[in-house]
């Protein structure tokens, strides 16, 4: 059978704003259960820390040069680096080391 | 008299309110501009890579541009493009979606309660377009609850950067250099450290958190059966157990969360 792109893409985008939408249109009042009020709390700072770590080793040429990023990553951000200036030193470490190691 | 004079007043006041709320509205705006050029600069150099798969799959410029537009995930469109390649069936491209993007729904739950409660539902429907990763991760940045002014100054940037960047790897047919690829991608895994840090270093609870979450993820990427899994459905679980278990010790307390 032949299929539409068109509607391929319809699919696809169906589908991803109804996993987005549902939450932030449903849950309009401020949830009161300690429990749930706490889960989500934590959500941001888990999810956030799980696909950052090993992944960032994956991304580049090198596991090394993932690996000083996210050293200097962990260290500027500790010290209150600004979002924008963590991002662009993580940036040129990565670019840096590959300079070197990578032929 | 007396009536015109405080309706005089009353006027008066809703229209400094009205003006310094438009302008903090703008300047959240650039906020959400400035904090959004490394998402947009990595969703650039990522996309390219998704235009090839594109037109591997037989994607138009047009196509691949539309796609990455109405979607902005990465994951998700890299297994539901691939699929398309092979002729699948629309069950099967909603179903591929569904579980590669089910962690969205986690991350709106956590943003709906950053939201005013009395924000309204137009403003959650333009939000609800583009919960990625990144923009998720840049507006819980944020100190109380969300401008939904700042998440559109985000969305300003990264979008173009994703849906451009899909369509000029389709043009071009090849990836960037490999180089830039991997210094842009680290820029928003540098990102999501600019994020965690500064709370961990504040909170024992979220640097035992993060940490957890570090080695709990390196264990899982490599030890059977979790490393069977996409990385989608792996962040999903250690997401829900680790953050449950945190809640379950350490419940926050609502002066904590004003915090």
């Amino acid at each position: 059978m032949e299929h539409n792109i068109y509607i391929y893409i319809a699919v696809m985008a169906l589908v991803t704003y109804a996993i987005r939408v549902l939450p932030l249109t449903l849950i309009r009042k401020e949830i009161k259960n300690p429990f749930i009020r706490s889960f989500l709390y934590y959500v941001p700072y888990t999810t956030l820390a799980v696909m950052t770590f090993p992944a960032i080793l994956q991304e580049t040429q090198t596991p090394a040069a993932g690996a000083l990023a996210l050293g200097v990553g962990v260290a500027t951000a500790w010290r209150g680096m600004s979002l924008f200036h963590v991002a662009c030193c993580c940036c040129a470490v990565v670019f840096i080391v590959e300079f070197i190691m990578v032929p | 008299m007396l009536w015109c004079i405080m309706m005089q007043i009353s006027t008066e006041n809703i229209d400094s309110v009205y003006t310094n709320s438009i302008s903090s509205n703008v300047a959240a705006f650039r906020q959400g501009l400035h904090d959004g050029i490394p998402i947009g600069l990595g969703y650039f150099a990522v996309a390219f890579s998704l235009g090839i798969i594109c037109r591997t799959s037989g994607l138009s410029v047009l196509q691949g541009f539309l796609t990455s537009l109405l979607n902005n995930t990465s994951a998700g469109e890299f297994a539901a493009i691939t699929l398309i390649g092979q002729n699948a069936s629309y069950t099967e491209i909603a179903l591929v979606t569904l579980i590669a993007n089910a962690r969205y729904m986690l991350m709106s739950c956590a943003l709906s309660q950053r939201l005013s409660a009395a924000q309204s539902f137009i403003h959650r429907l333009v939000i609800a377009f583009a919960v990625t990763d990144e923009l998720f991760g840049i507006a819980i940045s944020r100190p109380g609850v969300l401008n939904p002014y700042y998440y559109y100054g985000g969305m300003a940037v990264a979008i173009p950067g994703w849906s451009i960047g899909t369509a000029c790897g389709i043009i071009a047919g090849a990836a960037l250099p490999e180089r830039i690829v991997s210094a842009l991608s680290v820029a928003l895994f540098g990102m999501f450290l600019a994020i965690i840090m500064p709370p961990a270093r504040e909170s024992r609870i979220i640097l035992t958190v993060v940490i957890t979450s570090f080695i709990a993820s390196f264990a899982a990427t490599y030890m059977e059966p979790l490393a069977q899994l996409t990385g989608g459905t792996r962040t999903i679980i250690l997401t829900v157990v680790i953050a449950a278990t945190a809640a379950y010790l350490r419940p926050v307390q609502s002066q904590q969360k004003e915090a």
